[in-house]
């Protein structure tokens, strides 16, 4: 540095973000969820003590950005693989980040079941309505009227259906102990997803039960828009996708005597 | 344990030091596993090995250990890969439709070299098929299940008492090699009684260089089979090659009866070679030189073997309860030096001993036509 | 958001300018993506089109150090995690 004096840091890269460029695309929204994840995981010490499990899809390559024990799932099996792996090492710390491919498709029955066992596991679950990694076709999160490749005239419901809200369908499940939905789209949102990533994270820790944040993210290249515009963009999905706690039954648990949540 | 094998009243003691008790096939292969050391079992039900999964259910929360019924056999294998990529020690079970869900997470794990054991207990097919014992899954054991370039050892019992066995030799094997390794029973197997010999061993644990376990004081690990980079690819699949050819050097088992002066060899494993050795008695009754082999590993295959014996024998008999199957892999082992014949049943048939013979007698008058003889 | 000063600056390269900078810029991670110049409330960000870094894109770069208030929101949004943001130099005498 330049000056005498060290100045005081206010904000530098988190120890588990591995020092490395990464493949995502220029304002690609994993590259925040990484850092936030790395940020919480810090705040809370769990990276020595974290097993995390890659999914398919853009975040593949998350293990060469985050300091953690990670193993690959296959497409969707991931809260299948966290499940044997929480049975198995009850003082780990486990964790799955999943895209929307990955969790809202191909893996629908496997988080239903991990949320449904009430498995004492932590899921990011990024959502930016397409597959991004392999060029940009319709995810089960896509907006109607979105065009992708595979819905070049646009996401038509009689054909292909309306966008599902996975969250809101896990959140009425009991052995879900926190439910919620944030977004990249500006600071201070950003600011409130690592609210909630810390939150679903402490459920883990008191044992409260399963916990999920998903995260409303960009894909400027699938989506054919500039990283801000993409951004802007998000204020639509959220239309769709209401940002918010769903449920947040960690606390009712901890404190019988309170009347809210499950 | 005790406690479980005396309320089945012991049979037989004579044949061994210990008494021995009556156990259905699928819980002796479930407690042969609880006591080799397993951690974790994850399945679903499928008939015919419900029986496993409800062993496994009542003894593993009994011992403090994971026991998850999963939502499909999807479900259950992924889980098995989860718990597998720590170092725990996995079982986990099916019959033929949900190996076939399974067939993914096998190419994976083989990928990645994560050690589990998975055991089959095979029913007719293709399709739902039926309930019945078969063997139409050698092809999928041996040559398929997942996509890409690997191999999977396969063990195949023919008795309890030898499936109780293999099961810690599973363990082992899949330990040694960090690779999956599949135990291929049937319906018969799995369901029959028999009497076992409650001696199970307990494969000592291995230090692993490779298990997640959290990266505490270590750099961190990472287990994956995605290697994009062709070069780096071809790589990681030369050094599985050079694995696989250790396990062939060093894996094979097999089994003859009677093949010294034998003329005629049954070839059959499982279910099929018991049939195949009654018919093989009957025979050596009626003055035919009839001898037995029996591949206990289907893969690696004993084929040096077959392929020294086929210079002895005038010919050859596969009988297996399928379209067949494995007799693709004897005749490229016999490389044309005898004949080798089939005789196969499906749909959850079996073959008696009678039917066999006489597809001995058959063959036996074919190649003295021949003037092999 | 803290962290340790020097030791996690790894390759960035600071902003060399007259006067001391509150923000040290990793200009070979940056993508161009310009979220940052959204985000800066003083619109002290831009594109330096002058260069290329090795990965093929202009580099962000901070264009008056003096007005900058390190409220790091540039920080916050950036994909990459390029900057590094430390407090101003009249607030740390104060201490």
């Amino acid at each position: 540095m330049t000056t005498a004096a060290a100045p005081r840091v206010i904000f530098s890269r988190p120890e588990l973000l591995n020092d490395v460029s990464t493949h995502y695309c220029p304002g690609c929204g994993h590259g925040i969820v990484h850092r936030l994840l790395a940020e919480v995981l810090g705040e809370l010490e769990l990276g020595p003590r974290t097993i995390a499990v890659a999914p398919v899809g853009c975040a593949v390559f998350a293990y060469d950005y985050l300091g953690l024990d990670w193993v690959e799932a296959p497409h969707g099996r991931a809260p299948a693989v966290a499940t044997g792996i929480r049975r198995v090492r009850p003082d780990n710390f486990v964790l799955a980040y999943q895209g929307d491919g990955d969790l809202a498709a191909i893996g629908t029955a496997e988080i239903i079941h991990a949320a449904g066992r009430g498995e004492l596991i932590t899921v990011i679950f990024v959502n930016n309505g397409i597959y991004g990694m392999t060029g940009g076709q319709m995810a089960p999160t896509t907006l109607l009227g979105q065009r992708t490749t595979s819905t070049p005239a646009g996401r038509e419901a009689r054909l292909a259906g309306y966008p599902i809200p996975m969250t809101e369908m896990l959140a009425i499940l009991p052995g879900v102990a926190y439910a919620a939905r944030g977004s990249v789209i500006d600071p201070a949102h950003i600011g409130k997803a690592k609210g909630m990533i810390k939150r679903a994270c402490q459920a883990q820790i008191d044992g409260t039960g399963f916990a999920i944040v998903e995260v409303l993210s960009t894909c400027p290249v699938g989506w054919g828009m500039t990283a801000h515009e993409s951004m802007e963009h998000l204020a639509d999905v959220e239309k769709v996708y209401p940002l918010g706690v769903l449920v947040d039954r960690s606390t009712a648990t901890l404190q019988p005597a309170s009347g809210k949540g499950g | 344990m005790t406690a479980i094998l005396e309320r089945r009243s012991a049979v037989s003691p004579k044949r061994s030091k210990r008494a021995r008790v009556l156990m259905k096939g699928n819980e002796a292969i479930a407690e042969a596993a609880i006591q080799a050391g397993c951690d974790a079992y994850f399945g679903y039900p499928i008939t015919p090995q419900a029986e496993l999964l409800e062993w496994m259910a009542r003894r593993m929360p009994e011992l403090g250990r994971a026991f998850v019924q999963a939502e499909s056999e999807l479900g259950a294998i992924n889980m098995g890969l989860g718990a597998a990529a720590t170092g725990a020690r996995v079982l986990v079970s099916t019959s033929s439709p949900g190996m076939s869900l399974m067939a993914e997470a096998m190419s994976y794990m083989a990928g990645s070299e994560t050690p589990l054991v998975l055991v089959n207990v095979m029913r007719g097919g293709p399709g739902l098929g039926s309930i019945g014992p078969s063997q139409s899954d050698y092809f999928q054991a041996v040559k398929g299940h997942g996509h890409g370039d690997y191999r999977v050892p396969v063990l195949a019992p023919a008795s309890i008492g030898e499936a109780v066995e293999l099961v810690a030799s599973a363990f082992e094997i899949a330990e040694r090699y960090r690779t999956p390794v599949i135990m291929l029973a049937d319906g018969i197997l799995g369901q029959a009684m028999e009497p076992v010999a409650p001696h199970f061993r307990h494969p000592r644990r291995r230090q692993f260089d490779w298990a997640l376990t959290g990266a505490d004081g270590r750099p961190p690990r990472v287990l994956r089979s995605l290697h994009l980079q062709p070069e780096r690819l071809e790589e990681h699949n030369i050094a599985l090659k050079a694995k696989y050819r250790e396990i062939v050097q060093r894996e094979v088992r097999w089994s003859g009866e009677q093949l010294d002066d034998a003329d005629l060899v049954v070839v059959a494993y499982g279910t099929a070679a018991r049939v195949a050795h009654s018919a093989m008695t009957k025979a050596r009754g009626e003055g035919m030189r009839v001898g037995l082999f029996r591949p206990i590993t289907l893969w690696p295959f004993p084929e040096p073997q077959l392929h020294e014996l086929a210079l002895q024998a005038a010919a050859m008999l596969v009988v297996e309860l399928s379209a067949g199957q494995m007799v693709e892999d004897v005749r490229l082992a016999v490389d044309g030096r005898c004949p080798v014949a089939f005789h196969g049943r499906t749909g959850g048939m079996v073959p008696s001993p009678d039917e066999v013979l006489e597809q001995l007698r058959q063959l036996a008058s074919r190649v003295s036509a021949r003037g092999v003889a | 958001m803290t962290g340790d000063a020097v030791a996690t600056l790894g390759r960035a390269e600071v902003v060399e300018a007259a006067t001391w900078s509150p923000l040290a810029i990793a200009r070979d991670r940056c993508k161009g993506c310009e979220l940052c110049v959204a985000a800066c409330p003083h619109h002290l960000l831009a594109l330096d089109r002058t260069i290329v870094n090795a990965l093929g894109y202009h580099p962000i770069q901070l264009l008056d150090a003096a007005l900058c208030t390190s409220c790091a929101f540039c920080a916050r949004v950036c994909p990459d995690a390029v900057f590094t943001v430390y407090a101003p130099p009249k607030r740390e005498t104060a201490r």
